[in-house]
C-alpha cells in the first residue's frame, strides 16, 4: 500500500509552545486513517501544520512523495488537500450556494457532484439560497463537509466533525465518509466520537504529548479494550 | 447552479435597518431646531455631499482594516497626493478649466482625477509591498510604519511644492447653484453625491455579484479559510489595497476641489476623520462605512450651524456614542 501522505520528524511551535514534538506517520492512499488521542495532545495542531496554517520549524511533510512542508496554504489546497476545520468555518454572511460557489475554484459547480452531496446532504439543498449563518451547527458541519468535497481532492484533513451533533446527524456523515472513502479520496480524520472511529477507520493513530504513541490498524485498536484503556485512558466498550 | 430551487428557507435574519434610518431620523430631527427649510436644505445637501467624499477615502480603508487587520495609519498620504496630482494636471491646464464650457471642463477634470487614482494606485502597490508586507500581523510596527510612511510623504510634499496653501479652483461649469425657491444646491456638492453614490453602488455590485467580492466578503469573515480553499488572499489584500488607495486619491481630488485648495497636511488632517469613520461603521463593512460618513458629516455641519464650538469635538462625540450603543460599529462585519 503506498503512502499518500507523510510526516518525519515535525516539530510545531506556537509562540514559545513546543506542541508538534517530532510527529512521524503515513496515511496509506485510498484509506481512512484515524488520528486519536486526549484533548491537548496535538491532533489539531497536525492538520493545521500538514495544511500549512501553521508552519513546522523543522521535519518534512511529504504529499505524493513532494515535499509540501514549505509550501504556503492556498498551494497545498491547490494540490488536492481538502480542509474541514473543527470549528466549521463556514462563511456565515454568505449563502449555502456562494459558499460552496468559492469552494468550487476551478470552475462552475458540477451537477453531478452537487446532486451526489444533495443525496447526504438534502438540508444543503433545502436551504440552497439561505444565509449559512442561520443554518444549525449539524446543517454547519454539513456544509462544511461538502464545501471540501465540492471538487476532486486527493486527501482530506478533517478535524472533529460529529463534535456536538445529534446521533442522527452522526449517522448521516459517516455513511457520507464511507462514500468519499468508496471513491477513492484518503481521509486522516481526527475524531473524539470512538463509534464514529470504529465505523470509518482502516487505519488508526493515538498521539500523547505531541508525539504518535501508537499506529496500527483501526480494528485490531476496536478489539483491544486494554489497548485502549492504555493509549486513551478509556474504552469503547464504556462507551456502548 | 442558478437553477437549483430551494425547497425551503429559513426564516431571514432581520434585515438591520436601525443604523440606515439613522442619518433620516437625524436630519428631521435637526429641522426644528434650525427653523429656516432653505438652511435645513443647504446643510443637509452640504453634510450628504461631504459625507460622499469622506466615503470615497474610507472606503478602501475599511476594506483593507476588515479583510487583512491593516493598520494603515499612512491612508491619508494618498489623499494628499492625490489632490497634489490632480493641482499638477488642474493648474497648468487653467485656461481649460476656467472655460465656459463644461465638455471642456470636463475634459481636463476627468483625465486629472484618472492620473491621480492611477498614481495614488501605483503608490499604493509600493507602500503594500515595502511598508506593510514585512509587518502583517503585528498592530505596533504597522502603526509605526505606516505613520512613518505618511511623515515622509507629507514632508516629501512640503519640499516638492512648499508650505504654502495652493489654490484648486472650482472649474467654471460646476460653480454656482441650482436655485428652486430660496433654496439653492451647490453644483459641485450635487456632483460629489452622485460620485459618491456611484461608487458605492459599484462596490456593492462588486461585493455581492462578483466572485473576487464573494472572496473578499468571505476573507473579511475568514481569511484563514480563504487560503485553505485555495485562494491567495494576499494577491486579493494587494488588490484591495491598490483600490482602496486609488479611491483615497480620488477622495483627494474631490476634496481639494470641495475646499479650492491643496496643503501638504491635507492627508494628516484627514487621516483621523476617515479612522472616525471607519470604526463608526464596523471594520470591514462598506455600508456602515457609507451611513458612518455621512454622520460624521452630517454632525459637522449640524453641529456647526447650531453650536460652532461643538465643531471641534463633533466626531469624537459622535463616535463615542455610537460605541457605546454598538460597541463593534454600526455593521460588525469581523469578530475584532
Amino acid at each position: 500500500m503506498t503512502s499518500l501522505l507523510s510526516l518525519s520528524g515535525v516539530q510545531t511551535y506556537i509562540g514559545r509552545y513546543h506542541i508538534l514534538q517530532g510527529v512521524e506517520f503515513e496515511v496509506p492512499e485510498g484509506q481512512t486513517t484515524m488520528l486519536l488521542g486526549r484533548n491537548g495532545a496535538g491532533k489539531t495542531t497536525t492538520l493545521r501544520t500538514i495544511m500549512g496554517l501553521w508552519q513546522a520549524k523543522s521535519g518534512t511533510i511529504s504529499l505524493a512523495g513532494e515535499p509540501i512542508e514549505r509550501l504556503a496554504t492556498p498551494d497545498i489546497a491547490q494540490r488536492g488537500v481538502g480542509y474541514v476545520p473543527e470549528s466549521m468555518a463556514v462563511f456565515s454572511d454568505l449563502t449555502v450556494k456562494e459558499n460552496l460557489v468559492l469552494a468550487a475554484r476551478n470552475g462552475p459547480l458540477d451537477d453531478v457532484q452537487l446532486a451526489w452531496i444533495f443525496g447526504f446532504f438534502p438540508a444543503l439543498k433545502k436551504f440552497w439560497l439561505s444565509r449559512a449563518g442561520s443554518l444549525s451547527g449539524g446543517q454547519k458541519q454539513m456544509l462544511s463537509i461538502a464545501r471540501a468535497i465540492v471538487e476532486p481532492r486527493k486527501l482530506l484533513l478533517i478535524d472533529e466533525p460529529t463534535k456536538g451533533l445529534a446521533p442522527a446527524i452522526v449517522m448521516s456523515l459517516i455513511e457520507c465518509l464511507k462514500e468519499i472513502r468508496r471513491r477513492g479520496v484518503t481521509i486522516l480524520l481526527v475524531e473524539q466520537n470512538f463509534h464514529a472511529a470504529r465505523e470509518l477507520g482502516d487505519q488508526v493513530l493515538v498521539m500523547d504529548n505531541g508525539a504518535i504513541v501508537h499506529q496500527g490498524n483501526m480494528g485490531a485498536l476496536a478489539a483491544d479494550v486494554a489497548l485502549q484503556e492504555q493509549l486513551l485512558g478509556l474504552s469503547l466498550e464504556a462507551h456502548q | 447552479m442558478s437553477g437549483i430551487v430551494a425547497t425551503d428557507t429559513l426564516p431571514k435574519p432581520k434585515r438591520d435597518v436601525t443604523p440606515l434610518l439613522l442619518p433620516v431620523a437625524l436630519a428631521l430631527l435637526m429641522l426644528p431646531l434650525i427653523g429656516s427649510m432653505s438652511s435645513w436644505v443647504t446643510l443637509t445637501v452640504a453634510s450628504l455631499a461631504m459625507g460622499m467624499m469622506i466615503f470615497i477615502m474610507a472606503s478602501g480603508l475599511t476594506l483593507v482594516f476588515g479583510l487583512m487587520d491593516v493598520l494603515n495609519f499612512g491612508h491619508g498620504a494618498f489623499i494628499a497626493v492625490g489632490a497634489y496630482v490632480a493641482t499638477l494636471v488642474l493648474l497648468p491646464l487653467a485656461s481649460w478649466a476656467q472655460a465656459d464650457s463644461l465638455m471642456t471642463n470636463l475634459a481636463v477634470l476627468i483625465p486629472a482625477a484618472l492620473l491621480s487614482m492611477g498614481v495614488t494606485g501605483a503608490l499604493g502597490l509600493v507602500v503594500e509591498r515595502v511598508l506593510v508586507l514585512p509587518v502583517y500581523g503585528q498592530h505596533l510596527k504597522q502603526i509605526l510604519m505606516t505613520t512613518g510612511g505618511l511623515i515622509v510623504a507629507e514632508q516629501t510634499l512640503y519640499a516638492l511644492f512648499g508650505p504654502q496653501i495652493i489654490p484648486l479652483p472650482l472649474p467654471t461649469a460646476l460653480r454656482g447653484s441650482f436655485v428652486m425657491g430660496d433654496v439653492a444646491v451647490s453644483k459641485y456638492r450635487l456632483l460629489a453625491m452622485l460620485v459618491g453614490l456611484a461608487i458605492f453602488v459599484a462596490i456593492e455590485l462588486v461585493l455581492n455579484r462578483t466572485k473576487i467580492g464573494l472572496l473578499i466578503r468571505a476573507g473579511v469573515e475568514n481569511r484563514e479559510m480563504v487560503e485553505a480553499l485555495g485562494y491567495r488572499i494576499r494577491r486579493l489584500f494587494l488588490g484591495v489595497f491598490i483600490t482602496g488607495s486609488a479611491l483615497a486619491g480620488l477622495g483627494g481630488v474631490m476634496w481639494g476641489l470641495y475646499r479650492e485648495q491643496v496643503h501638504a497636511s491635507l492627508g494628516d488632517e484627514l487621516t483621523v476623520l476617515v479612522f472616525i469613520v471607519v470604526i463608526i461603521g464596523g471594520l470591514g463593512s462598506v455600508t456602515g462605512c457609507f451611513i458612518g460618513a455621512i454622520m460624521v458629516a452630517m454632525v459637522a455641519n449640524y453641529g456647526g450651524f447650531l453650536v460652532p464650538k461643538l465643531a471641534l469635538v463633533s466626531n469624537i462625540l459622535l463616535m463615542v456614542a455610537v460605541l457605546m450603543w454598538r460597541p463593534r460599529g454600526l455593521y460588525a462585519v469581523t469578530s475584532r
